[in-house]
């Protein structure tokens, strides 16, 4: 051995790393799947079936074949895979800068639970008595809900969060009815800091909205509360902690004001993730709740769903719930559809089943204090990188460092120095590999950032992290034009982002790309 | 307002306590002397421009210009700067008492020391009659001396100091008809107390001038000085031009931030606004439409010709007066049940009292005792309060005492926040 001691290679001409990882993403100018599209190129010849064709009748039959791509197994493959490489996600990247969205580590064994063809070759419409095991898992997860949120029942069918909300809303609605106060109760209240969602849902159901502005603390203004609540009143929709990651203290007393006015309360435990096995909506007074399963329980958030949300109702309101609901009669299960009282379906059939199997593995898996566990480290893990990111000059987190499981920060002082703003730091951020978010909108931090580092992450992890902001942060001051022309090292430049604005040229789908830009 | 630290596109400074939109350099971060060893005194000068606000009450926009003046005291309207002056100095004075306060003689101050049971130190300065914009600017290169200048106007005021380059710290007491620059209090009871307050940091060698943006008290910031040109405001067109900046204490939650046009908010919003007005309107009522774009289109949706710079009466579907002034006002309410529909004054939180002086306290008396107010404005502009109250300043205590409290804001089509309205005066006092 010629190097020196422990350094075998030091002889070698190899530069040593710098102190931030020199990343790039891959650039594959990859075109749209149906752009690629060669008439009779194909992955299988799919042999003929054997079977005798049936005649449809013409209303559900196509008059011409569905335009699927063609193409060879390579080239799907290689697609989806550069697909991947251009993507930053949680697999490949330290995801704690989608604050409120709780991007964990989800597990990949759990994944081969719902490969398995136990799971995945179930179909929606069999027979009660040949998917018992699939209906216990509902059944399971359903009462381990009910016992993490002290909820009276919970229904798993919701398929995000938002739609969670909205089985919510459209339950309150249906309990006043009920009592025939539902013209009179028309109006829901909300707060600045909890999720949009809450507003919107309310809004789509018919409500006029209520919104209460944070106090000089960062808390919804309790005495705004007092002055909002009346016989109009049909609900609080209230996130806590909030999208600050500041707990309310006094929860119990805004869930008090609104049962004394008549009103039901809502809890939004999307952002539960710092109170699993500490405190339950129940024990604050909530009538309802409800969980992004694709957050604090683990499953992928499958880039806007199907997701999978739960709501979880008092007993008061469990005859509201949409259905069916999965009953247990001690010795076999089945779904009950015969609830006169219920809101309906919010999806087709029970519910997505691959994350309510994911979720149901990964409770199992920890156990209560295993979940209490992950509480403590997400909040651990929080005030770690809290205390990493206020050392960084010019970031601040506006009301004090009193947080939970996340924190909604400010570069207001940064950007009045330099003139680089949040988002743009945001951009340069992703140049060393890392994801970053602001904040909805409105902004009322200024100059925001939300930062959520889950039970996920590591030390080294948040180390990286906080070092690449400090990074960015000195390049503001340095040489502001270098972050606004940001990114570099990105698979794109930059989007032009107007057309999300315009319904002429937005398109969700490749058919209405089609229709709006081809033709 | 941006806080002490060079911009070199903007903040060059000639003198330390001030720097202009162009020309210079120099050395903002040095703000007050210290005072002398052993705690001594603390030196105020305070310059009043007498006839700032005048042309408020009267529904004129402004008060720049002899005409505009002349023909405000033509509409009934009476001097107010030097009352609010006063009530500023009651402040200082009550918190410390051993202020020695420099002035002009007569109604540039002295008049407003003594009637706040001061006794001034005067400059031999002779002001014209009626003072005029040079007078101001001569007050200002005459106080070299002082640890802090307090002046009593509005924006066009804030314009005069500036071209008088302070050689210290800066604070207005609002008193004028646009209030919009950074460097004003939010009321002159807060101006008093937050000049007793620099004061008591400025006796303290070495507190000064630091460059701190935590609204420690006796450091400073830069605070925008901007102007709206009047004729075009009389016209109907908001167009704030930034003049320079002036160095002022940075106990910020009391300075009234600058304001922040509408036209940042999302487009549409406004339309949706006056939707949930329109919704809410009820026959038989008065409706009196305060100045603002948010208004405006309430207006716009009723088709009514209303002003975005006045004052408007509807009722029922139609104008039944535009551009009023507060006497023509009062009559207007008077025997009729009327709401007030406001607009928020983005970045300061203002409801009555800036730009909308028409509004005066027998008015809102009569409001209050009636139909109340509506207050229109967007989550965003709200949210730029950073949780700091809505305020009423119309110049009297027990009319701003009566809108106290929680007030509806509608911020959208079915949608509003319940957000505190204060009286000024009270919130920087307590
Ligand atoms: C607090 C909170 N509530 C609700 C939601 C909505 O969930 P989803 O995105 O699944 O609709 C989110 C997620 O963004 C959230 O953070």
């Amino acid at each position: 051995m010629s190097g020196h001691a422990g350094e075998p290679f030091a002889e070698l001409p190899v530069a040593p790393k710098p102190r931030l990882r020199r990343f790039h993403q891959a650039r594959w100018d990859e075109p749209i799947i149906f752009e690629q599209s060669r008439p009779g190129r194909r992955g299988i010849a799919v042999p003929a079936p054997g079977v005798p064709a049936v005649e449809l009748p013409d209303t559900v039959r196509r008059a011409e074949p569905p335009r699927l791509p063609e193409m060879s197994q390579l080239h799907v493959l290689r697609h989806y895979v550069r697909l991947s490489q251009e993507n930053l996600g949680v697999d490949q990247a330290i995801a704690v800068g989608q604050g409120t969205c709780t991007m964990k580590y989800s597990p990949k064994v759990n994944d081969r639970f719902v490969t398995d063809p136990k799971v995945a070759e179930l179909h929606p419409l069999q027979p009660d008595d040949t998917v018992q095991g699939v209906l216990e898992i509902y059944w399971r997860l359903e009462r381990m809900l009910a016992e993490i949120s002290g909820m009276h029942r919970v229904s798993l069918q919701p398929a995000s969060g938002s739609a969670a909300i909205y089985a919510n809303v459209a339950m309150i609605r249906a309990y006043h009815a009920s009592r025939g106060e539902g013209e009179r109760r028309d109006q829901v209240i909300t707060t600045m800091f909890s999720h949009p969602s809450n507003a919107a849902c309310a809004k789509t159901a018919g409500y006029e909205v209520i919104t209460l502005m944070p106090d000089e603390n960062g808390c919804p203004d309790i005495e705004a509360l007092r002055a909002a609540v009346g016989p109009r009143t049909a609900a609080l929709m209230i996130t806590n902690p909030e999208d600050t990651g500041i707990f309310n203290p006094r929860i119990a007393e805004f869930v008090a004001l609104v049962h004394e006015a008549g009103g039901l309360a809502c809890y939004d435990q999307a952002n539960a993730n710092g109170l699993l096995g500490v405190t339950r909506a129940a024990d604050a007074g909530f009538d309802l709740c409800h969980f992004n399963l694709h957050k604090t329980f683990s499953t992928p958030h499958a880039c806007g769903g199907p997701a999978a949300g739960a709501s979880g109702v008092s007993e008061a309101l469990a005859p509201f719930l949409p259905g069916p609901t999965v009953e247990f009669d001690g010795s076999r299960y089945h779904l009950d559809a015969d609830r006169p009282l219920s809101v309906g379906k919010m999806r087709p059939f029970l519910g997505v089943t691959p994350n309510v199997v994911r979720a149901y593995a990964w409770i199992m898996a920890l156990g209560a204090a295993g979940l209490r566990e992950v509480a403590e480290t997400a909040v651990l893990n929080n005030n770690y990188l809290m205390h990493r990111i206020l050392q960084i000059k010019g970031a601040s987190a506006p009301w004090g460092r009193n947080r939970l499981e996340q924190v909604r920060y400010s570069w207001q002082e940064l950007s009045e120095e330099t003139g680089v703003h949040s988002e743009e730091i945001g951009v340069r951020a992703a140049d060393f590999g890392v994801h970053y978010w602001t904040s909805h909108h409105p902004y009322v931090v200024p100059e925001p950032f939300t930062l959520e580092p889950t039970e996920s992450y590591s030390k080294e992890d948040l180390d990286e992290y906080a070092a690449i902001l400090e990074h960015v942060a000195d390049e503001a001051r340095r040489d502001p034009g270098l972050v606004k022309g940001a990114p570099y090292n990105q698979t794109v430049h930059r989007i032009d982002p107007s057309s999300l604005d315009d319904p002429e040229r937005w398109s969700p789908t490749w058919r209405a790309y089609t229709r709006k830009h081809l033709s | 307002m941006t806080t002490d630290r060079p911009d070199p596109s903007r903040t060059a400074a000639g003198h330390p306590g001030s720097s202009r939109a162009a020309g210079g350099t120099g050395d903002p971060g040095r703000a007050a002397r210290p005072g002398p060893p052993g705690g001594a005194a603390f030196t105020v000068g305070l310059i009043v421009n007498p006839v700032a606000g005048i042309g408020g009450p009267a529904g004129l926009k402004g008060s720049d210009g002899a005409g505009v003046q002349l023909e405000a005291l033509a509409r009934g309207a009476s001097p107010r700067a030097g009352e609010r002056a006063a009530l500023a100095v009651r402040a200082l004075l009550a918190r410390r008492p051993d202020t020695r306060i420099v002035t002009v003689a007569g109604p540039m101050g002295e008049d407003s020391v003594r009637a706040a049971g001061g006794v001034p130190e005067l400059l031999r300065l002779a002001p014209g009659d009626p003072s005029s914009p040079r007078d101001t600017t001569a007050a200002v290169e005459a106080m070299r001396d002082v640890d802090l200048l307090l002046f009593a106007g509005g924006d066009g005021t804030a314009r005069d100091v500036l071209d008088g380059s302070p050689s210290c710290p800066v604070l207005g007491v609002p008193a004028g008809v646009k209030v919009y620059s950074g460097c004003f209090a939010v009321s002159p009871a807060a101006a008093g107390t937050t000049a007793a307050e620099f004061g008591r940091d400025a006796g303290r060698a070495g507190s000064t001038g630091s460059p701190t943006s935590t609204g420690g008290t006796g450091s400073t910031l830069a605070a925008e000085v901007v102007d709206l040109d009047e004729d075009a405001y009389r016209s109907g067109r908001v167009s704030p031009l930034l003049y320079g900046t002036l160095r002022v204490p940075a106990a910020r939650a009391r300075l009234s931030g600058r304001k922040v046009g509408s036209s940042a908010a999302a487009p549409g919003s406004a339309e949706a606004i006056a939707r949930e007005v329109a919704a809410r309107m009820r026959p038989g009522v008065r409706y009196v439409l305060g100045p603002g774009a948010t208004t405006m289109a309430v207006g716009r949706l009723l088709g009514l010709d209303t002003t975005l710079l006045g004052v408007d009466v509807v009722q029922d579907g139609e104008l039944v007066a535009a551009d009023v002034t507060e006497r023509r006002l009062l009559g207007l309410v008077e025997g009729h049940e009327t709401c007030a529909v406001l607009s928020v004054i983005g970045g300061q939180g203002f409801v009555l009292g800036r730009g909308n002086q028409q509004i005066g306290p027998a008015v809102l008396k009569k409001i209050m005792a009636s139909g109340g107010l509506l207050v229109l404005a967007t989550q965003q502009k709200l949210a730029g309060l950073g949780g700091r109250p809505l305020l009423a300043d119309t110049g009297d205590p027990e009319a701003d005492a009566l809108v106290a409290g929680h007030v509806s804001v509608i911020t959208g089509h079915r949608e509003s926040a319940v957000y505190r309205i204060r009286p000024a005066t009270e919130e920087f006092t307590a």
